[in-house]
Formats: C-alpha cells, sequence, structure tokens
C-alpha cells in the first residue's frame, strides 16, 4: 500500500510552518506522529499534496508542570507522557489513559497533539481532556486563540480548527481527587467499544464535584455535565451512580460497526462508565 | 516532487537513499538496502513484523516515510545479530522454541531488544504489556515470552559478571 505523490516540508519553526499552510490552503496538512495519517494515506482516503512535518518545530514540544498547572506540548509523544514522572504525579488519569492507547510501538510515535486534532471519535484524548476542562491552543495566520476541549469537536473528523490553524500545545489544572479511565476494547491495541473518564472530588463523605467523559460512543466525544450532577452532593452510593450513569448514556449516540450493535454497546457503555464512577470514588 | 535523497544511518552505517517522499522506510530498506529481515505482514499497522530501531525507539516501518527518518539512527534485525554472532535474544528465541515460521520474529527480536534495553529485569506480565505491538500466528507467545525472559536473565548475569 503505496500512499499518492506529495510534496515533503519540514519546516523548522510555526511561521515558517504557517506560510506554507498559507500557500496551499487545502492542499497542505501538517503530519506529527503520522500513525492516523499515514494510514488514511496508505488507503488513500487522505489526499495531500504537500504535507509538513512538524517534528523539528522545538516549540511544539515538551511538558512543564508548575504547581497544578499543566501545559502538554503538540508534539509529546504518548511514550513522553507516560515516562514523564510529574505527569503521572499530578494528572494520574492521563499517565493512565496513555497506557491504554495503542501500542508499545504507536505510542513512541503517536503525539498528543495528532491524538485531540485528528477529531477521530476513536482517539482517546479527547474524551479525556473533555473530563480535565482541558484548553487546545491554536496559531493560525490570524494569531493565536483558545478552544475549549468541551466546545472542539463538531462531527467525526469536524472540530473547530481552521485548515491553516496548527495546535501548539494543551493545557489543563490538574484535578484532585480520584481519578479513573476505564476503557474496553476487543484487543490489546484496538480502539475504544466503549471507554469513560471519570474524576471525582469528595469531602466528608460528600461528592463535591464530578467530570464524566465518553470516548467512541458518539462520532465526537461527550461530556455529560449531567452525570456529574447526579453525583455532586450524594455519597457515591449504589443509587447515585446508577442516575449518573443514565445520566452518561442518555447523552452518547453509538452506531453499529464491527465492533457490535447498538444495544450491545450501550449496554457496555453502561459497565465501562459504572466502573470508572465506581474505581474513582474508591479513589478519592 | 521528484526523487530526494536522504541520508540515514542503517546498523551503523551512513546511506545515501533515493526515494520519493511517498516511500515507507520498510520498503527503503528492503528493496533499496536489501536488507530483508523486516518483514511486512500486514501493512496496516497492526502486525509488528517491520519493527525497527529509530533513535531507541521501536517503530512499525510500514507506518513512517523515509523522508521523516532523514539524519537519524536505525538498527534492523541485522544490526542486532548475524549467524556466526548471535545476540544473546536470538541465541533464546532458538533455544526456547521462540518462533515456528519465523515470519514474526525479526520484530519480535529488534522489540524485544527496546524492550530489555528500557527495563532490563522484566516481570513476564511486563514482558506481555511491551510486546503488545507484535502478532505471532504461531507460537501461542508462551515460548517468545519464555525466551524474553531468558535473555534478560542471561544479559543481567554477563553484566553483573563484568561488573
Ligand atoms: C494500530 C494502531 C492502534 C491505535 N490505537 C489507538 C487507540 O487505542 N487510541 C487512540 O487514541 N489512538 C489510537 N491510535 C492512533 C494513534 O494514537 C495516533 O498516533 C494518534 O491518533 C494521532 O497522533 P499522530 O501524532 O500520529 O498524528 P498524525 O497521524 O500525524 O495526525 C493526525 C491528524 O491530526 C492532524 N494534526 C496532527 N498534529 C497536529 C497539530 N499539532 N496541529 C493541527 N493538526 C494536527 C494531522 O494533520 C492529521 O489530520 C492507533 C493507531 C494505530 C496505528
Ligand atoms: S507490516 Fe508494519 S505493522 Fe504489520
Ligand atoms: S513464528 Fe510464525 S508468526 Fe510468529
Amino acid at each position: 500500500m503505496i500512499p499518492a505523490a506529495f510534496e515533503y516540508h519540514r519546516p523548522a519553526d510555526i511561521p515558517a510552518a504557517l506560510a506554507i499552510l498559507d500557500e496551499h490552503g487545502d492542499d497542505a496538512r501538517v503530519i506529527a506522529g503520522g500513525h492516523s495519517l499515514i494510514p488514511m494515506m496508505k488507503l488513500r482516503m487522505a489526499d495531500i499534496e504537500h504535507l509538513i512535518d512538524l517534528q523539528d518545530i522545538s516549540e511544539l514540544q515538551g511538558i512543564t508542570v508548575s504547581g497544578a498547572e499543566v501545559t502538554i506540548g503538540a508534539m509529546t509523544t504518548q511514550h513522553d507522557l507516560i515516562n514523564n514522572a510529574d505527569v503521572a504525579r499530578v494528572a494520574p488519569i492521563m499517565h493512565e489513559a496513555a497506557l491504554q492507547i495503542a501500542d508499545p510501538q504507536v505510542r513512541y510515535m503517536g503525539t498528543v497533539g495528532g491524538n485531540v486534532a485528528n477529531g477521530d471519535p476513536g482517539n482517546d484524548m479527547p474524551g479525556l481532556m473533555q473530563c480535565l476542562g482541558a484548553t487546545f491552543h491554536l496559531v493560525g495566520s490570524g494569531g493565536e486563540r483558545a478552544v475549549a476541549a468541551r466546545d472542539y469537536y463538531e462531527a467525526a473528523y469536524m472540530t473547530d480548527r481552521e485548515d491553516d490553524e496548527i495546535l501548539t500545545k494543551i493545557t489543563f489544572t490538574a484535578p484532585e481527587g480520584g481519578y479513573a479511565y476505564e476503557k474496553q476494547k476487543r484487543k490489546i491495541g484496538d480502539y475504544a467499544t466503549a471507554a469513560c473518564a471519570a474524576i471525582v472530588q469528595m469531602d466528608g463523605g460528600t461528592c463535591t464535584s464530578a467530570s464524566i467523559a465518553m470516548t467512541n460512543l458518539s462520532d465526537t466525544p461527550i461530556f455529560s455535565e449531567e452525570a456529574g450532577e447526579a453525583l455532586v452532593g450524594t455519597a457515591c452510593d449504589k443509587a447515585a451512580i446508577e442516575a449518573a450513569v443514565a445520566a452518561a448514556t442518555g447523552a452518547i449516540d453509538p452506531a453499529e460497526d464491527n465492533r457490535g450493535p447498538v444495544d450491545f454497546k450501550m449496554h457496555v457503555a453502561a459497565t465501562i462508565i459504572r466502573r470508572a464512577i465506581e474505581r474513582a470514588v474508591s479513589r478519592a | 516532487m521528484g526523487k530526494q535523497h536522504y541520508q540515514i544511518n542503517v546498523n551503523g552505517e551512513a546511506k545515501d537513499v533515493l526515494a520519493e517522499p511517498r516511500e515507507l522506510l520498510i520498503h527503503t530498506l528492503r528493496e533499496q538496502l536489501e536488507l530483508t529481515g523486516p518483514h511486512i505482514g500486514c501493512e496496516t499497522s497492526h502486525c509488528g513484523a517491520c519493527t525497527v530501531d529509530i533513535d531507541g525507539k521501536s517503530v512499525k516501518s510500514c507506518t513512517v516515510f523515509t523522508a521523516q527518518v532523514a539524519g537519524k539512527d536505525i538498527t534492523t534485525i541485522e544490526g542486532l545479530g548475524s549467524p556466526d554472532g548471535m545476540h544473546v535474544l536470538q541465541e533464546k528465541f532458538r533455544e526456547h522454541h521462540g518462533l515456528q515460521c519465523g515470519y514474526c520474529t525479526p520484530g519480535m527480536i529488534t522489540r524485544a531488544h527496546r524492550l530489555l534495553q528500557e527495563n532490563p529485569s522484566p516481570t513476564e506480565e511486563e514482558v506481555r504489556f511491551g510486546m503488545a505491538g507484535n502478532l505471532c500466528r504461531c507460537t501461542g507467545y508462551q515460548n517468545i515470552v519464555k525466551s524474553i525472559l531468558a535473555a534478560a536473565a542471561e544479559m543481567n548475569a554477563a553484566k553483573e559478571a563484568a561488573e
């Protein structure tokens, strides 16, 4: 399988990359780790005339953790993320989720920026970022702007990012409380049949805040505010968790595909959401 | 864009290759450099038979363009050992029947080599997790895991003896 021919660019900084994007418009596309894009190019589902490799742009690299404020450069690989002790300490949910993405070889190459920018509902990072309330930072010829992860996804492969914009970094405030990223997949290395990110804060036996988001259960990641609200003010007992599961499953719209029919996916989703909440509560 | 010159270091030797930007590394290695150790199993980034080491990372060479790895250090199974001077992993795969048809083996060993660099004394579970990007249709994996654990033990014993 060989992709169609293209011109290859490897700019050294953001202005140079933006200039190429500007010049070629729709015909140009950036490549990060290439582990979503190259398979699409091989299948000729993506037809790109100008490929802009971001690997030499140092501004897109690196992780900084300052107190609870976390900044992750777009070109950070999942492997880098897993091996970063500061991330594991302040945002263990991210460490837990990254370990469930793909397989070791893919994690050495796949980037956090590529994972969230891609817009594939199967990607795990978008739901996680919605759960964390993260912010995506974009730069284009019109300047820089920031978009909330919860506002970024419009439909499968359709996001708020303009064609001439590059995602530079992701920022979030590390959450307090218990956490879990639960994922059901057919085999290791597979995308989720259903996955759920949960963060729950408890104070004196009462839930003070809760954030629930889901992966691959609609054509975008789904953040369910109602599911969180169903837990707040309760002891996160069985009834409250069932109410949260009902709210979360009410917000999704899975499609039948080779991972199963809709009924099956709804069943798996409920189980995974329940497990994620229970585990987050147990760690809170 | 026609063919371009790319400099890559393969198994310690600097190579100048002429390739179109769309040429995948596996094709450069197999067809231009005649390094046919890395295999094409699935061509869809799933099986790991094409695994090579690039600047200390295990990479599926069917999912990277040669253009992307210009200037980098690449190690294939040919760079790890030879019939006269086998790598410990190769010896242990032979000793423990870590292969049947052998199709997956170059990728398995190249990946296992990197795994043991990063984690010289893995548990069985860590071996299984670390090898999850490599599929084998023959062995059922048991003997692959045994081979890697045996290689780790021998490499550690050799290191201790040297100290
Ligand atoms: C076998 C296999 C299994 C996988 N399993 C999983 C899984 O379980 N979960 C999961 O989440 N993912 C999975 N993936 C996908 C993998 O994590 C990808 O690497 C990731 O989705 C995309 O990251 P990338 O760096 O490879 O991006 P690329 O493939 O380089 O790019 C993907 C898209 O994002 C755009 N893009 C990339 N970076 C930027 C940027 N900085 N600014 C703007 N646009 C950008 C590109 O133009 C392209 O459209 C799997 C991949 C494979 C091959
Ligand atoms: S041939 Fe590259 S992963 Fe199968
Ligand atoms: S030995 Fe035949 S595929 Fe592994």
